[in-house]
């Protein structure tokens, strides 16, 4: 940490949920990074594939069970119905605040030089196929192919 | 804070972003853009007057707004002003740091 003052050069993001909250967190983490002069790139891993699988990209939804934060009962979070509302009022406000959609988000993100990798695990246990994927995904690496790219002074590396 | 800037007193804050625009002219802009070490192109100034533009109508600058203007694209924006395009490109304008996350 004490290598240039600790100045962060380069962020490392696994994206591990399909959740539109998480998915807009990584999305956020990483143009943010690129805004800075920072170089980032994201792993999208188990659910996180969802958010570069070009049919289920535009429908992500965000959880309203087991979400205390949402201030939705349990019970009431669970009925039909519930998360699609939701998300539709989570992406209006966010549409308030200049916030783009997930395709748009992922126009941005490759314009911007964030560099996109699927893991190769969870692409083949879900039984994803390469035509499936959006077009700025580079390419299905591994675990240890994804820490051979974060090797060097200043990486940071999240969890989400 | 006071700095000289092309052989101007220039009022700027600690960041160094210009705090009265009547103060900039294009020699002040270029002498910002050689301290961020580039070199202003007609494109860049394409940019830079889109920006203050922006500015001066009381727009919220943000990396996909001005990806939306129509006067650049994102991917160009970041070739015009490497490493921090929105931060940089408001500097070198004379304008405020935007306070954007997206």
């Amino acid at each position: 940490m004490n290598e240039n003052k600790g100045a962060i050069k380069k962020m490392m993001i696994i994206l591990s949920k399909g959740t539109i909250e998480n998915v807009y967190a990584a999305f956020v983490l990483a143009n943010g990074a690129r805004m800075e002069g920072i170089e980032s790139e994201i792993f999208f891993t188990f659910f996180g594939l969802e958010a570069v699988h070009k049919k289920k990209l535009d429908s992500l939804r965000v959880a309203t069970v087991g979400n205390p934060a949402m201030h939705i009962p349990t019970m009431i979070g669970g009925l039909p119905g519930m998360e699609a509302l939701a998300t539709t009022m989570m992406k209006k406000e966010m549409e308030k605040i200049d916030m783009p959609d997930v395709p748009e988000f992922l126009e941005i993100l490759t314009a911007s030089g964030v560099r996109m990798w699927a893991c190769k695990l969870a692409f083949d246990m879900f039984h994803y196929k390469e035509e499936d994927l959006y077009e700025g995904v580079e390419k299905i690496i591994t675990v240890g192919d994804f820490y051979k790219r974060s090797e060097g002074e200043g990486v940071h590396m999240l969890f989400i | 804070m006071e700095r000289t800037i092309a052989g101007k007193t220039i009022a700027v804050n600690e960041e160094g972003y210009m705090t009265d625009f009547s103060q900039w002219d294009e020699k002040v802009g270029e002498a910002l853009a050689a301290e961020a070490n580039l070199t202003l192109t007609p494109r860049h100034w394409e940019v830079l007057k889109y920006l203050q533009t922006e500015h001066k109508n009381q727009v919220a600058l943000s990396i996909r707004r001005v990806g939306k203007s129509g006067v650049v694209d994102i991917k160009e924006f970041y070739a015009l002003f490497p490493n921090a395009p929105l931060k940089t490109a408001t500097k070198v304008a004379g304008i405020p740091k935007p306070a954007s996350c997206i």
